[in-house]
């Protein structure tokens, strides 16, 4: 295979891995609305908790998208 | 090519090229919106604190709000051991939210767009936790990396991925904001060269372009929120890994 081709697939391949961020950070706030629904009272404590939680899931989203951008600008 | 999104993150230099040993030190757009950055935070904070009065006016209610925020996140997390940090916390979320807000203005430059620059708060809070951890627990501060509880033939184990994921940590810190701000501003520029492209097409594609134009507007609104939460971020982890080296209770 061309070399630069295979790089743009790898790159392409590399960013599906920010679905998974996608489905990790939904199922936090989702979570977070669900709880916050039956207690609202207990909901802005635990806001900050959600947010990290959201950051942390997030940044493993972002190491796909930097893969995928070394592979494009960088390799 | 003439809408080229990645070309908003070159680096100029504006003065020509100086070299001090080998390194080049020449001033470049960079640092220049860096020294933006500070004199914008500075400016503000002294023209809300400038004249304190019982009942703030608009200038001071939103330095106080901004100060009140972070006063809160740091005795949250922190306790009230963690005091003597709020001056750190307090500049880094300032420094970073102010480059990401400045970096949204058009044909501004985004410092925090830069991996060098991320990197290196990341790596100097990380260095932080280190230094402050030793400073106060000693060598005993390393049984954070040996969680109690655990049996004893999983412990190398879990040992092992403790350390694997606190050395990710600068990195990820790091990363995070930078991969927020590069991502955004990118695709900010992706869709407004689509509005280009089509209205380069004559009457139909001016029609046909008011759809990305409204998306870019959109976008735009995500943008001011994700530089405002990554900052928040940015902090509030900081006061996670401090609270690390401040209490192990582990």
């Amino acid at each position: 295979m061309d070399p630069a081709a295979a790089k743009l697939i790898g790159a392409g391949i590399a960013c599906i891995g920010m679905g998974g961020a996608g489905i990790g950070v939904g199922h936090i706030f989702g979570n977070y609305l669900a709880g916050a629904l039956r207690n609202p009272a207990a909901a802005g404590a635990q806001f900050t908790n959600a947010l990290i939680g959201a950051a942390l899931a997030e940044g493993l989203g972002i190491f796909s998208l930097v893969v995928a951008l070394l592979l494009l600008f960088v390799a | 090519m003439a809408n080229d999104p990645i070309h908003q993150f070159q680096i100029q230099d504006l003065t020509g090229s100086f070299n001090l040993g080998g390194y080049d030190i020449s001033f470049t757009n960079s640092a220049l919106f860096m020294g933006a950055t500070v004199t914008v935070i500075t400016a503000f904070l002294w023209l809300a604190s400038r004249k304190a009065e019982l009942v703030p006016g608009r200038v001071q209610s939103v330095g106080e709000l901004w100060y009140g925020m972070i006063d809160n996140m740091v005795n949250n997390v922190l306790g009230h051991d963690g005091k003597k940090f709020f001056p750190l916390v307090f500049s880094l979320f300032s420094f970073v939210l102010v480059a990401n807000m400045l970096g949204m203005f058009p044909y501004f430059f985004t410092v925090t767009s830069h991996v060098i620059v991320t990197a290196s708060l990341a790596l100097f809070v990380v260095a932080l936790v280190v230094v402050v951890g030793i400073y106060k627990h000693g060598l005993g501060w390393f049984k954070l990396f040996v969680p109690s509880g655990v049996p004893l033939a999983i412990l190398p184990f879990i040992s092992l991925i403790e350390i694997i994921s606190f050395l990710s940590r600068p990195i990820s810190l790091g990363l995070r904001l930078f991969g927020n701000m590069l991502a955004g501003h990118i695709v900010l520029k992706v869709f407004a060269g689509f509005v280009v492209s089509l209205g380069a097409l004559g009457i139909g594609g001016i029609l046909g372009a008011i759809a990305p134009l409204a998306m870019a507007v959109a976008l735009t609104a995500l943008e001011f929120l994700v530089a405002f939460l990554q900052a928040f971020v940015f902090a509030i982890l900081t006061c996670v890994y401090l609270n690390d080296a401040l209490h192990t209770h582990h």
